[in-house]
């Protein structure tokens, strides 16, 4: 059902709608951290986070509340929070758009979490190329120095916090939460093998927690109306899902757009009720629900759960477009909620060229450090490619199933699953058009990825709504 | 000459490294600095940051080669980087892509002979509902259009 909220959007286009004042008087900023940190005990924020059911904005959908319990009660050593605003996953653009337009929230978030998880500093690791999203963060945190609610003694508490923004240099896997570890420290931004989990062992190998910027951003919401409240606000309250968050369209949409929604619309209702409709009104081919490393759904896809006691039951037989995006339920239709952001292909859209490109920015990403995934990312690449030329035989289709299920769970990142996902989701259904290329029925030169109406541009001016 | 930074830079660097329990932490920030500075990270730069932080001048090219925004030649006097993935491409990417190594007489990662401009394509730049865009130096210019591309580029040659 599709819910319109503004607990995080509603400085979103206000005149200096990023400053102090503004969060103050629309948002009653800063006032939620001041009474958490004056009213409540470390334990009774964590035990009050949990129920917000915030599922992780980045993209694996970790609750919150459960992450922030792995750190340790007591100990001697350093704690810290870091924030992840790598955001660079393709058809997402929503982390962007909190940093630009509402910072303030990002950092009341950090005060919470800080002292929540029993740290002092809190790292928002921000991508390079986002010099706005830098230059406002830091703009929140020194208007919020000034006035005391970040420092030695942040509103006379005796709970020392400090935020840091700290800059990478253009690499898609620091995003993967260890590896933005060992970027922060200053190493390259290769992966971990887990254990030791950042709780144990994080930042600068002390007990560390990283939270998404989204997720860190809905906390000072969460806490003002009470976290149960805010869970419920969400459709999927009842199988942990809660909150609101927020949803991103694009690709080919009439209204490409970043919208505030309580959890649970639907892929229908995103495209239609928000997007305005597949552009030049033609029919959907298929979207990418959240990210490019999740699977693409078929609006001709239904749900099979006809065992009444499946969770997916409720919605069996309807078309998968018709189910609440939600981390579980999409999980449950073969695909991952991811971040939320849904990329939209209008029919005519040629899947292997969608697959290509795709599969060039992985093999351009990859960090290298395992085998299956170095070298998978570039044999899927090379396949697609001979594939589209004409030059490939129909095993060298069948052989896209074997490289993608040669990297799956051999790395030691998600990076890997990540390529090979929407590699297999792509082959198992189009194989129909993988396969004309090889007899010849279609031609590389004839495959498009635009629409009619979209010769070269976008046909509306997009906005944050 | 060996390298080394003018005298704010350096101050900047002494604020970066109040930062961090750890110098090796300040390489990427200070990388960031040489850069803006000299244009590129050359072999000097690297051992500059080396000697600075007290880490193996292996260990700064490791980090070096490993992340796309250091350049390790010189560039242009502007950089241009055109998103081409998905869901831009979706929006005309190619396209833009196409009109701009046509209009600068150059490839993609290729410099102007004027040395003015560097044309680059990029991988996901978060602005997928604002495609197609592209990076120019440090701003964002969105919902691009050809006659948006052409004023960009003209502007920036003859700047």
């Amino acid at each position: 059902m599709l819910k319109r909220t503004d607990y995080l959007t509603k400085v979103y286009g206000k005149k200096s709608g990023w400053t102090l004042d503004v969060y103050e008087r629309e948002c009653d900023g800063y006032k939620t951290a001041q009474k958490v940190l004056t009213s409540m005990t470390r334990d009774q924020v964590v035990d009050e986070a949990k129920k917000a059911n915030i599922r992780g904005r980045g993209g694996a959908g970790f609750p919150m509340g459960v992450k922030w319990s792995f750190m340790p009660k007591q100990t001697t050593k350093p704690c810290y929070l870091v924030i992840n605003a790598d955001e660079g996953e393709p058809g997402t653009h929503k982390d962007r758009t909190l940093m630009e337009e509402n910072p303030h929230s990002v950092i009341e978030g950090c005060i919470i979490g800080c002292y929540g998880i029993g740290a002092h500093v809190a790292y928002i690791y921000v991508r390079d190329e986002l010099h706005l999203s830098k230059e406002r963060l830091w703009g929140a945190i020194e208007e919020a120095k000034k006035k005391g609610y970040l420092g030695k003694t942040p509103f006379g508490k005796d709970w020392a916090v400090d935020v840091v923004v700290h800059t990478g240099a253009g690499a898609y896997i620091c995003g993967e939460e260890t590896s933005l570890l060992n970027s922060l420290e200053g190493r390259r931004g290769e992966p971990r093998l887990k254990p030791p989990f950042p709780a144990q062992a994080g930042a600068f190998g002390m007990p560390s927690t990283v939270n998404n910027l989204e997720t860190i951003a809905a906390v000072p919401t969460a806490f003002k109306m009470g976290c149960d409240e805010f869970s419920k606000l969400s459709a999927l309250h009842d199988i942990k899902d809660g909150g609101v968050r927020l949803y991103g369209i694009n690709g080919h949409i009439k209204k490409p757009c970043v919208v505030e929604l309580a959890c649970g619309p639907t892929l229908n209702e995103l495209i239609n009720d928000i997007g305005g409709g597949v552009l030049g009104d033609k029919k959907c081919l298929c979207v990418i629900p959240g990210g490019s490393s999740t699977p693409i759904l078929l609006p001709e896809e239904t749900v099979n759960a006809p065992d009444e006691k499946d969770p997916m039951h409720k919605w069996h037989g309807m078309s998968v477009f018709d189910v609440p995006l939600g981390v579980d339920t999409m999980r449950n239709v073969g695909t991952m909620l991811g971040t939320c952001c849904v990329t939209v292909m209008a029919e005519g859209t040629c899947p292997v060229l969608a697959m290509k490109n795709l599969m060039q920015f992985y093999k351009h990403e990859s960090c290298g450090q395992c085998t299956p995934c170095r070298e998978g990312s570039a044999w899927l690449f090379n396949t697609v490619d001979k594939i589209l030329d004409g030059n490939a035989t129909m095993a060298d289709v069948d052989n896209l199933h074997d490289i993608a299920n040669g990297i799956m769970g051999n790395t030691i990142c998600a990076f890997g699953e990540g390529t090979a996902m929407p590699a297999l989701g792509f082959v198992k259904k189009f194989r129909k058009h993988f396969e004309a290329y090889v007899t010849g029925a279609k031609k590389h030169s004839e495959a498009t990825l635009l629409v009619e109406t979209a010769e070269s541009g976008a046909t509306e001016p997009a906005k944050v709504e | 000459m060996p390298f080394e930074l003018t005298k704010d830079r350096e101050q900047k660097l002494a604020e970066i490294l109040t930062r961090y329990p750890t110098k090796m932490a300040a390489l990427i920030p200070l990388l960031h600095l040489c850069q803006e500075q000299n244009g590129f990270v050359s072999e000097d730069v690297m051992s500059f940051c080396a000697h600075k932080l007290d880490v193996p001048p292996a260990h700064v090219e490791g980090v070096v080669t490993f992340y796309t925004l250091f350049n390790r030649t010189p560039v242009g006097k502007h950089q241009v980087w055109v998103c081409r993935t998905l869901p831009c491409a979706l929006r005309g990417a190619d396209n833009i892509v196409a009109q701009c190594e046509k209009k600068l007489g150059i490839h993609v990662g290729e410099t102007t002979s004027d040395g003015k401009v560097t044309l680059r394509s990029a991988e996901c730049l978060a602005s997928c509902g604002t495609a197609p865009m592209m990076q120019v130096d440090k701003e964002y210019f969105e919902n691009l259009t050809p006659e948006k591309v052409d004023a960009l580029l003209d502007k920036l040659r003859s700047d």
